[in-house]
């Protein structure tokens, strides 16, 4: 039997800042983890990653990661992924640092 | 220091306006990334975990205090206001912008430095001896040598694509400071018969396979430096290994071949090489060691500074740990450290730069130096000046006296920035050097070196710390293992791995169970951590940091 699938998000990297950005339901790019598409079929994940890799005018790099239903949005499931989402632990500094969408 | 040529500082600026027409057809779609991403790592450009990173080169880690003052200039106009310093005497910004990066690498231009060669699979950047020129126990500076390396591996177009990158390091003095036997080449400057040479080390390495150098040559001639370098990289650039990237450097070769079969082919190729050569390199290295000429000393009386430390128990101590032996009477190495307790290690802000570069200009013949442990090094300060030296870092919160200490720990960026990281390090550096600091013992542990490594990479030097701590990912939660016994002078040993890792909330009680073992293990006070290590051997140290009677769990919660 395999594996069940897992729910995913897609990330990537902004060309020209680096940030790291999610995909959003609309297919618009989001900087907020809480903004992502949960994508929870496989079809479906391999489609919007075809679709985001496409895009190599905006974003670097774009990839599933494992993501799970929060209160207010899909949520990291691995630290690394958690990391990406706030900003490094050492200073305030990345999203953790910002209020506001751009 | 060595000024750029005419010729220099027009091949930099070619490469600005070559990388600025990258980035400009990379923006308006002409170039894919897949295009793109080589040529940017060509200029140390790399993309990691939150935004970009640009990785400049301080060649053999020698600064000017205007260089300085530019570092500072980009890293509060582009940048967050701050820069880190690496264990590959490089400084990392870890927010630039794409579109900013020729800008800031034109800035890097204004005043001789640059990005080339920080990255890819290449000859990077040359290390040496951060003390070179000042050091009381060195035969010889090593700084015109390293130099002659730099521009004879700039863009050398033989050796563009490596099987992998290639690092050279450079020590002039029997005490290594500059970690030669873990690096791909390490270069020992020696004497025979009173004529100057090497004794020229290959296939040392730390990373996932980590190795101490062979010796290829006892003695190399100076005459016969680059001829011999170039058959080195020659012989590396047909035989090293394409097919696997983990097995790509060249210390993996001299594994699998032996050192007795590459040194064949080097010196078979050797010959070859030394004749295209025709001296040119001979002329234009006295051309280059004539810029490195000791600065004028002075005669100045050391009485304040003896008196200073009479005086001033605080001073005392700095100066106990941060001030080491210069060649000229009279003067002093100063270390400043960038590990003040709970700060993130190699980090200095923009404003900590220029006070660096003012005391430098002021104190220290224009010279500053960046060591591969991660610190800023004035290497030439009268003894007499070093008080007031002393009173202007502690106002810049630059004043920390724990060179060689516990807390001046190596630690790799890890996850907090590196895409290749599977765990953090910084943390686990602030929360240790926290924790001597409270309990207020390393003066007493006395030379002690903790390194950090964030993945298997091992950008921390971890298997060189006499306690070294590697991040893992084990089933998506980090974990640390620990290895003791390492070394990276001239008594090299790669630490053994002491057991089962241990969780993030485990790893710091781990250290001081560590620590406070040897306290009580040390035949008396002059014995070092590792010179007790190398007596007792593992077990008493493997004891402390796994306790028979206490569970695991009970050792998470003491935490």
């Amino acid at each position: 039997m395999s594996r069940p699938f897992t729910p995913q998000v897609v990330t990537a990297n902004a060309l020209v800042a680096g940030d790291v950005v999610y995909l959003t339901p609309d297919g618009h790019w989001s900087r907020h983890h809480a903004e992502a598409e949960l994508i929870e079929d496989p079809d479906r994940a391999a489609a919007r990653l075809a679709e985001a890799a496409a895009q190599t005018g905006t974003v670097v790099g774009a990839y599933l990661a494992e993501a799970r239903p929060g209160p207010a949005g899909p949520m990291p499931v691995h630290f690394r992924e958690l990391f990406r989402a706030q900003g490094p632990s050492n200073y305030p500094h990345g999203k953790q640092a910002e209020t506001r969408d751009v | 220091m060595y000024d750029y040529t005419a010729f220099d500082a027009a091949f930099v600026r070619a490469r600005v306006a070559q990388f600025r027409a990258q980035v400009a057809r990379r923006l308006d779609g002409s170039l894919t990334e897949e295009e793109f991403k080589p040529l940017r790592l060509m200029n140390g450009l790399y993309l990691q975990l939150h935004a970009y990173m640009l990785r400049v080169a301080i060649p053999y880690g020698t600064l000017n205090p205007g260089q300085m003052r530019q570092l500072a200039m980009i890293a509060d106009r582009w940048d967050k206001g701050y820069g880190h310093f690496t264990t590959r005497q490089n400084v990392q910004f870890n927010w630039p912008r794409l579109h900013d990066v020729p800008d800031m690498l034109e800035a890097l231009a204004d005043v001789g430095m640059h990005a080339i060669q920080t990255s890819g699979n290449t000859i990077r950047n040359v290390t040496a001896d951060h003390f070179a020129g000042a050091a009381a126990d060195e035969i010889a500076d090593p700084r015109p040598v390293a130099e002659l390396i730099r521009q004879w591996s700039t863009d050398h177009p033989e050796f563009q694509f490596l099987p992998r990158k290639f690092k050279i390091a450079i020590t002039g003095s029997p005490n290594d400071r500059a970690v030669t036997r873990a690096h791909d080449i390490g270069l020992r400057m020696v004497t025979r018969d009173g004529a100057p040479g090497f004794e020229v080390i290959l296939g040392g390495g730390l990373g996932r396979t980590p190795m101490i150098g062979k010796v290829l040559r006892d003695f190399l001639p100076e005459a016969d430096l680059l001829p011999y370098l170039e058959a080195i990289l020659a012989t590396y650039n047909l035989l090293g290994r394409r097919d696997n990237k983990f097995k790509a450097r060249i210390k993996i070769t001299v594994h699998e071949h032996g050192i007795d079969a590459i040194r064949d082919l080097v010196e078979a190729e050797f010959p070859r090489r030394r004749a295209a050569f025709g001296g040119a390199d001979r002329d234009w290295l006295a051309a280059i060691a004539a810029q490195f000429a000791p600065p004028a000393f002075r005669d100045a009386d050391p009485a304040p500074y003896h008196a200073a430390r009479d005086a001033d128990p605080v001073f005392r101590a700095w100066t106990d740990t941060n001030v080491a032996a210069h060649r000229h009477p009279g003067y002093g190495i100063v270390s400043i450290s960038l590990k003040a307790h709970g700060a993130t290690p190699g980090d200095a802000t923009a404003a900590q730069m220029r006070v660096m570069a003012d005391l430098a200009e002021r104190h220290g013949h224009g010279a500053l130096r960046i060591s591969h442990e991660q610190n800023v090094i004035l290497p030439h300060v009268p003894l007499a000046e070093i008080p007031a030296v002393h009173a202007a870092l502690r106002d810049a919160g630059l004043g920390t006296a724990n060179i060689g200490l516990a807390s001046d720990i190596i630690a790799c960026p890890g996850m907090d920035y590196c895409s290749l990281a599977t765990a953090r390090s910084i943390p686990v550096a602030q929360d240790i050097a926290q924790r001597l600091d409270a309990l207020g013992i390393e003066q007493a542990a006395g030379p002690l070196k903790i390194k950090i490594s964030g993945c298997i990479n091992a950008c921390g030097h971890h298997h060189v710390g006499h306690i070294g701590i590697l991040g893992l990912d084990r089933a998506g939660v980090e974990n640390y293992q620990v290895t003791l016994g390492g070394d990276g002078t001239e008594t090299a040993a790669i630490g053994t791995r002491a057991g089962p890792g241990f969780a993030a909330d485990e790893i710091v009680p781990a250290v001081e169970r560590l620590i406070l073992a040897y306290l009580e293990l040390r035949d008396g006070p002059d014995e070092t951590f590792l010179e007790a290590y190398r007596r007792l051997g593992a077990a008493p140290f493997k004891a402390a940091l796994y306790p028979e009677s206490e569970p695991r769990k009970d050792r998470s919660r003491a935490a």
